[in-house]
């Protein structure tokens, strides 16, 4: 602690992570490039929850249908960048447009329902997940918009120019590969995001959301136009999950409404959850622990159960969702402000409300 | 065939599952203000022991009726112990923190009662076996199937024991004043405790039976089946008036029957643009619907809009 009350120190600790964080892909690379792509995952998932933190954790809204806006997302940049309706936009005219559209679907659907209870609000988004996942499963026909369950396929990877992030080049001895290149376009973009969190909950609008989230009512006497807040909430986080999905779209190459079930939203959910709601760093920390923790079951559980019972008995996938589960009710009834509470949560969880209900 | 009213048969025999699924909603929404998410499950849960049993029993003589009231009567304690526990286990430390903490729990607990009946049940989905004879009657060119019947016939009465004990045994009584006021129910000497932990285990019998009920009428019962039925049961309970034990029976029904409408004419209608795959998008926006243009419900009264 005294040590890094030192600028100094401090500015060495940066350093030292800067350059973890530098020389990690050629590391994970020597371990195979599944790991890189893995790591890339996890990025993404960090862009996810702290867009749903800016719902969930600055707003107090809890919102069930947050894959909603990363399917958006990631099938207008499909459609935009495919051979499906042979349109080739660059990246930097798509990630907006998808951040857009992604934001009226968040304003759409926010509009009839923030004058409500949180409650309903959660409900209405659980809902509204399941009636996007539906429409894209089945506006195949009679024009054929989403290509139905197949999905799209031979997604244009990011590309300037006569540079794709897709190719392999090899550049002062060291080998960039694809998922290398993603990487480092996806940790600027990620240092640039978590800036606009950091600012955003200390900037006017970020104080506004945590009266609201605090009591709706007082906040309201003091003058601040709460519908107009919490909307302002959702159609941010709603635009986060925009641009996440497009980038998840020009990654894989490849998209169909199975990758945005309920389960992804309940994950998202529970990164927030487990990390801390509405504290930047612990939503980071919380979305890099559940992406790995379960990559590194699949690969642990497995052959150890394989070896002890010669078959497997609990599958891996089965493991991570009851990993999930658990850490959402072990969190709220043990540790309700998260791994890294923010200082808020934890002055307002110290002295529970009153009411009895 | 006359399809109106075959889609008016088919929606009361579903709307009368999501009324006796959405009574659980409503009574535990009445009484602690709480939408218990993992209501969908516990029906899943009872659908899937009920199964279970009947399998077991269907190579013997016993009658039909006999072995699915063997499954109802193994899967109704089962799903009761299985609410008691997620009460005590997941709401009651809860109770008197934020609103969100106990959403959030019981999003976890609907996850873990999910994946648990995958590694009990696996993957597959369960198959009803050809047991009961199937029976239909003709009514004025439809026609109406003795499983129907039963489904109908089973939920009025589970409705009207509900109705009665709220209303009219001493227990009703109690839940009534702990739903209206607990810190006053508690000084009238009531064990609020015990009459929420009670309230659930009614809930989750309701919905044990609601459970065996939806997977006799589809054929199988799935470890996913929960969700669906459960989100749609909740438009149904909030259509009706959430915390209204009038109004979810009422909700259910008018959303059965919509459902069933507009999964039959929605192909007419649009001129097959959409087809009767979005049956499922009905109940949501029967839900949205109401939010926006009547939050109380039908018969509900006014929602506060504290968040």
């Amino acid at each position: 602690m005294n040590i890094f009350s030192k600028p100094q120190a401090k500015w060495l600790g940066v350093a030292l992570v800067a350059i973890a964080l530098v020389g990690l892909p050629f590391a994970l690379a020597a371990a195979g490039t599944a790991w890189v792509r893995i790591t890339n995952l996890a990025i993404l998932f960090v862009f996810l929850s702290l867009g749903l933190n800016i719902v969930v954790g600055f707003a107090g809204l809890l919102d069930l249908g947050y894959i909603a806006f990363y399917a958006v997302g990631a099938y207008v940049y499909a459609l935009l960048a495919s051979p499906h309706f042979n349109l080739h936009l660059p990246f930097w005219v798509i990630l907006p447009i998808g951040a857009l559209v992604a934001c009226l679907f968040g304003v759409l659907l926010g509009a009839p329902t923030l004058k409500l209870r949180g409650d309903y609000l959660a409900i209405v988004t659980l809902g509204f997940g399941e009636i996007v996942r539906i429409f894209l499963n089945n506006l195949s026909q009679p024009v054929n918009i989403t290509n139905g369950p197949q999905g799209i396929s031979r997604i244009d990877p990011f590309s300037f120019g006569a540079f794709s992030f897709s190719q392999t080049e090899t550049l002062f001895g060291l080998v960039f590969s694809g998922p290398i290149k993603y990487y480092y376009l996806l940790l600027a973009l990620l240092l640039l995001v978590i800036v606009i969190n950091l600012r955003l909950q200390h900037s006017r609008i970020g104080r506004a959301w945590e009266a609201v989230r605090e009591d709706e009512i007082a906040a309201r006497a003091m003058g601040i136009n709460t519908t107009g807040i919490k909307l302002l909430a959702f159609a941010m986080g709603a635009s986060f999950g925009g641009v996440a999905g497009g980038m998840f779209a020009a990654i894989q190459g490849f998209i169909s409404p199975e990758s945005f079930v309920l389960v992804e939203s309940v994950m998202v959910l529970s990164m927030v959850v487990l990390g801390g709601m509405g504290n930047v760093w612990g939503v980071v920390l919380g979305a890099v622990l559940l992406s790995f923790v379960p990559e590194l079951l699949r690969y642990t559980v497995e052959p150890v159960q394989k070896s002890l019972f010669g078959r497997t008995i609990i599958e891996p996938e089965v493991i991570r969702m009851l990993l999930f589960g658990l850490a959402l009710v072990l969190m709220m009834l043990y540790r309700p402000a998260g791994l890294l509470p923010s200082a808020v949560r934890k002055r307002e969880l110290a002295q529970p409300k009153r009411s009895a209900q | 065939m006359d399809i109106f009213l075959q889609q008016i048969i088919n929606g009361l025999t579903l709307g009368s599952v999501y009324a006796v699924v959405a009574l659980g909603y409503t009574m535990v929404y009445g009484i602690i203000q709480l939408i218990n998410f993992a209501h969908g499950e516990v029906v899943m849960i009872g659908a899937m022991v009920a199964f279970s049993v009947i399998t077991a029993l269907a190579g013997t003589a016993l009658p039909p009726v006999l072995i699915v009231l063997a499954g109802v009567l193994a899967a109704v304690p089962v799903c009761m112990l299985v609410g008691y526990a997620m009460e005590r286990i997941a709401y009651r430390p809860l109770r008197g923190a934020p609103r969100l903490a106990p959403l959030i729990t019981a999003i976890g607990i609907s996850i873990i009662l999910q994946h648990v009946a995958l590694l009990v049940w696996s993957r597959n989905p369960l198959a009803f076996p050809q047991i009961i004879p199937l029976v239909s009657f003709d009514v004025g060119g439809a026609i109406i199937t003795g499983v129907q019947i039963a489904i109908i016939l089973t939920s009025v009465l589970m409705m009207v024991g509900l109705t009665l004990m709220v209303y009219r045994t001493k227990l009703g009584i109690a839940m009534r004043a702990t739903s209206q006021n607990p810190q006053i129910a508690g000084l009238m000497g009531i064990d609020i405790d015990r009459i929420i932990a009670f309230t659930f285990i009614v809930g989750a019998a309701l919905g044990a039976v609601a459970g065996v009920m939806v997977g006799t009428y589809y054929g199988v019962a799935h470890y996913t089946m929960g969700s669906l039925l459960g989100l749609k049961a909740f438009s149904a309970a909030v259509l009706g008036g959430i915390g209204n034990l009038a109004g979810a029976m009422l909700g259910g029904i008018l959303l059965g029957i919509v459902e069933a409408l507009g999964a039959g004419y929605i192909g007419d209608l649009t001129n097959n643009v959409f087809g009767s795959n979005y049956q499922d998008v009905f109940a949501f926006l029967v839900l949205i619907a109401v939010l926006v243009f009547r939050p109380s419900g039908l018969l509900g009264e006014r929602v506060g809009d504290r968040a």
